[in-house]
């Protein structure tokens, strides 16, 4: 496992998931994600693990929280689309409080849009996409070694915090080929599933929040004869119309997340020290940023660049700091402006947010971005 | 004690049913087939949908699931091919079942997957207050359909052998004895199983449709379930409202868990 590879985003991300220990997958055919799909078929039986094609995208998601509550660790994959048929869903793993990841490797939209050109255009959908309120963790690698990576974080946290986490690839990112080098099996760290801490008899019930505020709900077939649903439900995980649990329990839901907002909040910075501007990007755009950043300093531009990895929550301190850091911050995204308004938000008038936006299925040239950080530099010094 | 009511959650009733709702004799039959059969209550899990029907989930003491609107089957194919040993028992109403639920419906009785579907089906969705569903026989009346219903009604049982199920069942809340072994063959048989289970719907149903209360309800289902046998040899006159009841089909068939466990052997063994 340690030799250099080529390979794909969409396989590395198939690859980082059977490493954290998903022995689970159910889908529906959508590009540009299916090569997960079959690298899973082919690749699971060996591993005693189970893969099943489902009837529709709904399907796709019902099935891996079914197998989730069963005791599997569980994986399934989409775009666009399939994506906004899965959001019901989603949230029902939020309130039933089920470990699951969902890769969503972007396209173009809205509906069948341009298929299946390069977009990130489902950051907000991403976050907002089901019904009510709800934490959400989404993390969009940048390379294929991180789209591995990534993955076994996914499966790590939707363990951990017994919540969806969804992997926002982008066909970019998700069709690209590079030399990687995975890690060693024993270099990577599989959270295990969470067990009940105490019996019945001694007071146990499945959605008790330990001192993480995350419950320990047991596997179905371990004897606890659990009730799970997607009602508002208090400690025993029967429903309850009660004001204060309802209150209580969205407030921890979200709290669980929040609590480790840090921790989870993965980005790089380059070029930082003596920047008097940035770029903030993500995903498949933030390989042009790169390139448009160093053409710019070799120009004499102070410019430095914020790359996130962690989508939701959404990283306020680091962009805090940023704009406090710079005068001006360019958001290039291959969307009509997303993750820009969260990027002005955090900003709060610090530092100027200036989006660029793309949504003709191309992606970004260099050119283009570093044009764009040439003028805001330019303005500033007029 | 009756020996049933260890399968019930005694502190979660009474159930949120209407008075003469035939829910709980159907409810009943499941856990008394259950005892018939003597399954392991800690391998059996119980997955519902969204409805009056689905709520009974809750009260059985079981592992218990209860899913969104229309999906109980593919989160019970979930829970079945992750752990085969189970034995997975979907309870769902004919609005889940046949109209959101319906492609999840065909689809796991096309993998004749071992789950036993009981439908209880009362023609109507009750829990939002009596609309038309697939269900509700074409001239009936319900809220959304004020001067009679124009939609065909499906046979659910028709349905699902053609797409592939390997046992199908149908008995009523009359025929409360009979309904338990029809049931408990279900669960026996190796594959997707369904029992449609005739339920009376008095107050969002029967009422609309003046055809009295509960026990009336009952009456014209006694006077119009005919076995099946005896069904085939009415003529199309004398079958008029009339349906069949009891096993209206069988067959062998290769059950999805232990397709997909050959499959896993033979990834394995070719390593």
């Amino acid at each position: 496992m340690s030799q250099a590879r080529l390979m794909q985003g969409n396989e590395a991300c198939a690859e980082g998931a059977m490493a954290a220990g998903v022995n689970f997958f159910g889908g529906y055919p959508i590009t540009p994600s299916t090569e997960i799909a079959e690298i899973m078929a082919k690749e699971l039986p060996a591993l005693g693990g189970t893969f099943i094609q489902m009837e529709d995208e709904i399907a796709g998601i019902a099935v891996v929280l079914g197998a989730a509550l069963a005791g599997r660790k569980a994986l399934t994959a989409t775009s666009g689309p399939g994506f906004s048929l899965k959001q019901e869903l989603i949230g029902y793993g939020c309130i039933a409080e089920i470990p699951l990841v969902i890769a969503n490797v972007q396209r173009m939209g809205p509906s069948t849009g341009q298929p299946t050109s390069p977009a990130q255009g489902d950051v907000m959908q991403a976050r907002w996409g089901t019904h009510g309120d709800h934490p959400m963790i989404a993390l969009s690698p940048w390379t294929v070694r991180e789209s591995f990576d990534v993955a076994v974080m996914a499966v790590s946290y939707a363990e951990r915090f017994r919540t969806p986490v969804i992997i926002l690839l982008d066909e970019v990112v998700g069709h690209m080929r590079e030399k990687v080098v995975l890690p060693k099996a024993e270099d990577i760290e599989i959270y295990p599933r969470r067990k009940p801490t105490c019996t019945k008899e001694e007071g146990y019930k499945p959605y008790t929040p330990m001192a993480d505020l995350v419950p320990n709900p047991a596997d179905f077939g371990t004897g606890h004869r659990i009730h799970v649903t997607g009602l508002v439900h208090d400690e025993t995980g029967f429903p309850t119309g009660s004001a204060k649990v309802t209150e209580d329990t969205i407030k921890r839901l979200h709290e669980k997340i929040a609590r480790v907002q840090d921790e989870i909040t993965h980005y790089d910075e380059f070029f930082m020290e003596d920047a008097e501007y940035a770029v903030l990007a993500y995903g498949g755009t933030a390989r042009t940023a790169y390139a448009a950043v160093e053409a710019a300093r070799k120009q004499g531009i102070k410019v430095g660049m914020a790359r996130l990895m962690t989508i939701w929550p959404f990283a306020d301190k680091v962009v805090k700091e940023l704009a406090q850091k710079v005068k001006k911050i360019l958001v290039p995204e291959m969307n009509y402006g997303q993750l820009v308004l969260e990027v002005e938000r955090a900003a709060a008038g610090q530092a100027m947010v200036i989006s660029l936006p793309k949504y003709n299925t191309e992606i970004f040239t260099p050119g283009e971005i570093c044009t764009a950080i040439e003028e805001l530099a330019a303005e500033v010094a007029k | 004690m009756r020996n049933y009511e260890k399968y019930f959650r005694m502190n979660r009733l009474p159930h949120i049913w209407c008075p003469g709702c035939g829910n709980g004799i159907v409810m009943k039959s499941i856990a008394k087939a259950v005892e018939q059969l003597g399954l392991d209550q800690d391998n059996t899990v119980i997955v519902s949908g969204i409805g009056c029907s689905s709520r009974a989930s809750g009260y059985m003491n079981f592992d218990t699931l209860h899913t969104a609107h229309g999906r109980a089957i593919p989160f019970a194919t979930g829970i079945k091919l992750a752990n085969p040993k189970l034995k997975v028992i979907v309870i769902t109403g004919d609005g889940d079942c046949t109209a959101i639920g319906g492609n999840h419906f065909i689809h796991g009785a096309r993998r004749n997957i071992d789950l036993t579907v009981v439908l209880f089906n009362n023609n109507i969705y009750g829990m939002t207050g009596g609309q038309a569903s697939p269900l509700t026989p074409t001239g009936k009346k319900a809220t959304t359909a004020p001067l009679g219903s124009v939609d065909n009604n499906f046979d659910p049982c028709e349905l699902a052998k053609a797409a592939g199920a390997s046992y199908i069942a149908r008995g009523t809340a009359f025929h409360a004895k009979p309904l338990v072994d029809l049931i408990a063959q279900g669960i026996s048989n190796d594959g997707f199983s369904l029992v449609e289970a005739i339920t009376q719907c008095p107050i969002s149903y029967g009422r609309r449709n003046k055809m009295g209360d509960a026990s009336e309800m009952l009456k014209w289902v006694s006077e119009n379930a005919v076995p099946q046998g005896a069904f085939e040899k009415l003529s199309d006159e004398q079958k008029g409202e009339k349906f069949p009841i009891g096993v209206l089909y069988q067959k062998e068939a290769p059950e999805y868990s232990a397709e997909y466990a050959k499959v896993i052997k033979l990834a394995q063994e070719g390593k």
